[in-house]
């Protein structure tokens, strides 16, 4: 029973093979043009990944996302071709590994669309490969907003997508009728607690503590956050700061407390004032 | 007449009643919300404790001296110790939870002891090590359990009062997640810096209290602050708004805000008034798709910091979010990196023009340093980095220290297995000043539940 399966399961495999080398004979290149470099994210990533692991110089997974393995992966492969080790995939360092490299876009991407945890080595078996993952939901899912097939995604030093997530949904909740700019500044005024030692020091207790944001008070914080929230977290993550270094906020029409108006106020953003 | 006034007094009463209703009602919801937002906390404390643990055992396994490694494991103790009491928070009276709290005062008990241990006399044995490796491994686990619950919980707004009380009633309800992803992480948890730190552009709020008493310059006008901000905008013809800051900031600057004309978009930019140096710039027009390279980003990024006049700098993070680039440059003086000058640039990819940037620790850092010369020699300074380090680039760098002040370092960029780490050797004491973990690509949980 086995042997025919495993017959099958090579007979499958050796027509995807034969069906990719037909079908990519046409390009010269399978990359595109551009210059890839660290903090990049799409299929020339996922390429250069499953490249570098067909020659054994990539270990980590192929996700799409180039991070500091790939980087160091990229140069050590410069290093042994004698190119410039810069850690870039230009033109000359994507040619030498297209040609002493293979590549099967349509297993790789395969692998990828069905969520599997997979490997791209030569001189094994590519059916040796992959470890079904997930729990087969991926395959139904069939996500047409996003394009991308990369299965990890940047985030900033020491934030996780959770972290921005949460982070979202308090600025929502409290700024989403503010201009950009004053949701990132409600974003920053929280990122800024987190520092300041009279606060709490992790961002759910900085969001939760009682009584310090309305929108946690009265639960809008659990309406669902829009993306513009969602990047002007990202903003203030990444340093950007319209508040100058404010620790308060409030709407001076709503303000029931006497005490927010003895704070020294440094700017107003649309209806909010930011104070230190 | 008595039908009336009774019917007038049974109108009254059931008013009254329903007034009373409705305060109990109100009553009840907002101690609902109440209760639900501790346990909120509780959990996303959780989940973010769990995560600086992950970071912070992974830092202490880079680092080789006891003047660092003692204060990381007390750190690992104390986060273990608040990640434990936060599930102290949580109801889960109902549900086992003993595994992963086991697994927590392991972390705590190793920590602990390692930490009040002369390292110095005795430095951590080869088995601790790995006993160090395993912690890190199974926090590791933990970690991706835990996000995917928080995942869960964020993308359905799943309340806790629910799931408490699914559990009391030992009911099987359609989604219960909590329940579930927290069996899945106690399943997992087998066998035993505040703030995971910053770069190292990081500037410290002390630091940020010093301002810009430096920058020369004359006072700008307002229409000479409307004129600036066109020109690092790009934009040529807009409705422009110029305000000044109130009498509490520590600073004077004007805020710009331009319309962009035929769309929503508008751009709002800070200005010092003395000598009318950008702070900060956003740009909200609508980016659509992308088109160019983060390379060709970063290159516009670096032309447009040339073309305004801020020199001799270094890209030294790189990073694309959906259809934007955000870059990182620091100053590099003769050589030497010096990271408190950071500025960062965002750069939209459609058309890889600047849609933002920020130059606020650039100005509060950037003076005219007289670099000093390292005592500590590079070799000497490479044995005193962990030897199960495999260094990729060393340089000199200077950071901000412990102490608040910029000090002189050897940088080392290296390896151990899959992580990357960045670790600064003072070269003056020949101190191990900083070590970083480099965070790397988070996987996307909605492909993994």
């Amino acid at each position: 029973m086995s042997g025919i399966a495993a017959i099958i399961k090579k007979g499958i495999i050796f027509t995807i093979v034969s069906f990719a080398a037909v079908s990519f004979t046409g390009r010269a290149e399978a990359f595109t043009n551009q210059v890839i470099q660290r903090g990049a994210s799409g299929d020339d990533v996922i390429e250069l990944q499953a490249r570098l692991q067909n020659i054994g110089y990539y270990k980590g997974k192929i996700d799409g996302v180039f991070g500091w393995s790939t980087y160091w992966a990229l140069r050590n492969f410069q290093k042994s071709f004698g190119l410039p080790i810069d850690g870039l995939a230009g033109g000359s360092t994507k040619n030498k590994l297209v040609k002493s490299s293979n590549f099967n876009r349509a297993f790789v991407h395969e692998q990828i669309r069905k969520g599997n945890n997979f490997t791209y080595y030569g001189g094994v078996p590519l059916n040796q490969q992959v470890k079904p993952g997930g729990k087969g939901k991926q395959a139904a899912r069939g996500n047409g907003a996003k394009k991308s097939t990369t299965t990890a995604v940047n985030t900033p030093n020491g934030f996780s997508q959770n972290d921005i997530q949460l982070l979202a949904n308090a600025v929502y909740g409290e700024a989403r009728g503010e201009p950009y700019v004053g949701q990132v500044a409600v974003a920053a005024v929280i990122l800024n607690r987190l520092e300041s030692p009279v606060f709490p020091h992790s961002i759910s207790g900085v969001i939760f503590e009682p009584g310090a944001f309305t929108a946690v008070s009265d639960g809008q914080i659990w309406l669902t956050p829009n993306q513009t929230s969602k990047k002007a977290v990202l903003d203030a993550i990444n340093g950007w700061d319209p508040t100058g270094n404010a620790l308060y906020y409030f709407n001076p029409e709503t303000a029931t407390s006497r005490w927010i108006w003895s704070r020294p106020q440094i700017k107003q953003i649309g209806k909010h004032i930011f104070c230190k | 007449m008595i039908k009336n006034i009774v019917i007038a007094v049974l109108a009254v009463v059931v008013a009254a009643t329903g007034y009373w209703g409705y305060q109990q009602r109100q009553a009840k919801n907002s101690v609902q919300i109440h209760a639900e937002n501790n346990y909120q906390q509780a959990f996303h404390d959780l989940t973010y404790q769990v995560d600086l643990l992950h970071d912070k055992i992974g830092t202490s396994l880079a680092m080789n001296s006891k003047k660092s490694l003692s204060p990381a494991l007390a750190d690992v103790w104390r986060i273990s110790s608040q990640a434990n009491m936060d599930i102290g928070h949580l109801p889960l009276s109902v549900l086992p939870f003993n595994k992963t709290e086991e697994f927590l005062s392991n972390v705590g008990n190793f920590s602990y002891k390692a930490s009040v241990r002369d390292l110095e006399k005795e430095p951590l044995n080869g088995k601790e090590y790995k006993t160090l490796q395993s912690l890190y491994q199974q926090a590791n686990t933990i970690q991706n359990e835990l996000r995917k619950v928080q995942y869960q919980v964020l993308k359905k707004n799943l309340r806790w009062i629910d799931a408490e009380k699914a559990m009391a009633s030992r009911e099987e309800k359609s989604d219960n997640t909590i329940v579930d992803g927290f069996r899945a992480v106690e399943e997992k948890s087998v066998g035993y810096s505040e703030k995971s730190d910053f770069d190292a552009a990081y500037t410290t709020m002390n630091k940020k209290d010093q301002n810009f008493n430096h920058l020369k310059g004359r006072e700008i006008t307002k229409k000479e602050a409307a004129a600036i901000a066109k020109k690092y905008s790009g934009v040529n013809k807009a409705k422009s708004r110029v305000t000044s800051n109130k009498k509490g900031s520590d600073f004077e600057f004007y805020s710009v805000n331009l319309d962009l004309p035929g769309t929503k978009g508008e751009v709002n930019m800070d200005i010092t008034k003395k000598g009318g140096y950008p702070i900060w710039l956003i740009n909200t027009r609508k980016i659509k798709g992308s088109k160019i390279s983060l390379n060709q980003a970063a290159n516009s990024a670096a032309q447009f910091l040339k073309s305004n006049k801020f020199s001799s700098l270094d890209l030294y993070e790189s990073a694309q979010y959906d259809n934007i680039g955000i870059f990182n440059f620091v100053t590099n003086d003769k050589g030497v990196r010096i990271y408190p000058d950071s500025i960062r640039v965002k750069v939209a990819l459609d058309n890889g023009r600047i849609v933002g940037f920020s130059a606020d620790d650039y100005l509060q850092g950037n003076k005219n340093r007289k670099l000093e010369k390292p005592v500590v020699s590079a070799q000497e300074a490479r044995k005193k980095v962990n030897p199960k380090l495999q260094v990729m680039e060393q340089r000199l760098a200077y950071i901000t220290g412990n102490e608040g002040s910029e000090v002189l370092c050897h940088e080392f960029l290296g390896t151990i297995g899959e992580d990357t780490y960045r670790i600064f050797i003072n070269a003056k004491t020949g101190d191990e000043e900083k070590v970083e973990k480099l965070q790397n690509a988070e996987p996307i949980y909605d492909q993994m539940v």
